[in-house]
């Protein structure tokens, strides 16, 4: 009896063990997708006779070869694009059929009318850097999901999202058509009330 | 009084190593599973810029890539410091984009040629003539749907 030695440890089970691991990291992994920033380029061919678009309804949105950014010829701090970019779609000061009911902007007569007359003008110099620009980009994204989480939150508070978790929620595949289908009105509804109206210049060429 | 003896030979038994191959088997399957494939070896430098509002890209098989930025240090003596486009697996000038966006329209099935999105993946230090430049043959073919390819950060990461 006492001269036994150490018996060996059953591994029998140690494949079940792996299996198991392996299983749960099978399920918890996610692969890695990219994510960015979807924009449309206008098509190519050219309109012959361009809208005339009132001065005051035009956001313009410089950032020079400097990487300063100009905004309404101000020289401005990236920090305080988004308020501005807010104020200025929000503001609704138009009267009669251009006024804006939604917005709660102080309704100044020298800035925009309403956010579907407002469009944010974006240029840039051949020489900016990129991430400049995407940050500039960024923070005029920020600005519209900002406003229209806020009047999707008013109009659907029984949803309990925002816009743009309704918005993810929508382009996820695995929500299923039903879903879809009822959340696609909800999110055009508040698109339209705040398009995205962006256009970008041509860049300019810097004069040597 | 031979209960306390000790044992004769002191050598431990071996370690039963059976399991060895379980567990190399998991760890494979864990990196099998957990690694990313990048369809082709990056040529240029692709520090991506920061932003927060972004959208997935789902389904791979109706995105085509493009790269820009400098070129990697392996290539600096060979192509120098300009940014340059990488398309596939290969430097390419501004003319050739138009030719590969056909190409990859061509090669995917009919039904998803409308709905191809051009992913830009773009090192943040890139002027923005080039991307300009892109996007200018990117209208030609009317390959309008593109995608500002991002890390996951604020903007504050990209100003330092």
């Amino acid at each position: 009896m006492a001269k036994r030695s150490a018996p060996e440890v059953n591994a029998g089970s140690m494949a079940d063990i792996a299996f198991l691991l392996l299983i749960f990291f099978l399920v918890t992994t996610t692969i890695e997708t990219d994510s960015g920033i979807n924009r449309k380029l206008p098509p190519m061919e050219e309109q012959d006779d361009p809208p005339i678009i009132k001065q005051k309804n035009i956001f313009t949105v410089v950032v020079n070869k400097n990487n300063q950014l100009l905004v309404e010829e101000e020289l401005t701090d990236l920090a305080e694009l988004r308020s501005l970019a807010v104020e200025f779609l929000d503001n609704g000061g138009g009267e009669g059929d251009e006024a804006c009911n939604y917005c709660q902007g102080t309704k100044n007569p020298k800035s925009s009318d309403n956010p579907e007359k407002a469009i944010i003008s974006l240029k840039n110099d051949r020489e900016t850097a990129y991430k400049v620009y995407i940050s500039v980009q960024n923070e005029l994204v920020a600005a519209y999901n900002e406003l229209r989480d806020r009047e999707f939150t008013r109009l659907y508070p029984n949803e309990l999202m925002t816009f743009v978790e309704a918005d993810k929620k929508y382009n996820d595949p695995r929500t299923s058509p039903e879903e879809k289908a009822r959340l696609k009105p909800l999110l055009s509804e508040v698109k339209i009330m705040f398009p995205q109206k962006l256009s970008e210049a041509e860049p300019s060429k810097t004069k040597s | 009084m031979s209960k306390f003896k000790k044992k004769k030979g002191g050598d431990l038994p071996a370690i039963s190593t059976a399991s060895l191959p379980d567990i190399v088997f998991m760890l494979l399957f864990f990196f099998m599973v957990a690694t990313v494939m990048r369809d082709s070896t990056l040529m240029v430098k692709n520090q991506l810029p920061a932003a927060d509002q972004v959208q997935k890209l789902d389904k791979k098989d109706r995105v085509m890539y493009i790269y820009a930025g400098e070129p990697s240090s392996r290539y600096t003596d060979k192509y120098g410091t300009q940014p340059r486009i990488q398309l596939n697996d290969k430097f390419a000038s501004v003319a050739e984009v138009a030719a590969f966006v056909l190409a990859e329209r061509a090669s995917k099935r009919q039904e998803l040629q409308n709905v191809l999105t051009t992913a830009l993946k773009v090192d943040g230090d890139t002027k923005m003539g080039l991307i300009s430049d892109i996007k200018q043959e990117l209208r030609k073919v009317n390959a309008l749907k593109i995608n500002y390819t991002t890390r996951v950060g604020g903007f504050k990461q990209n100003i330092d």
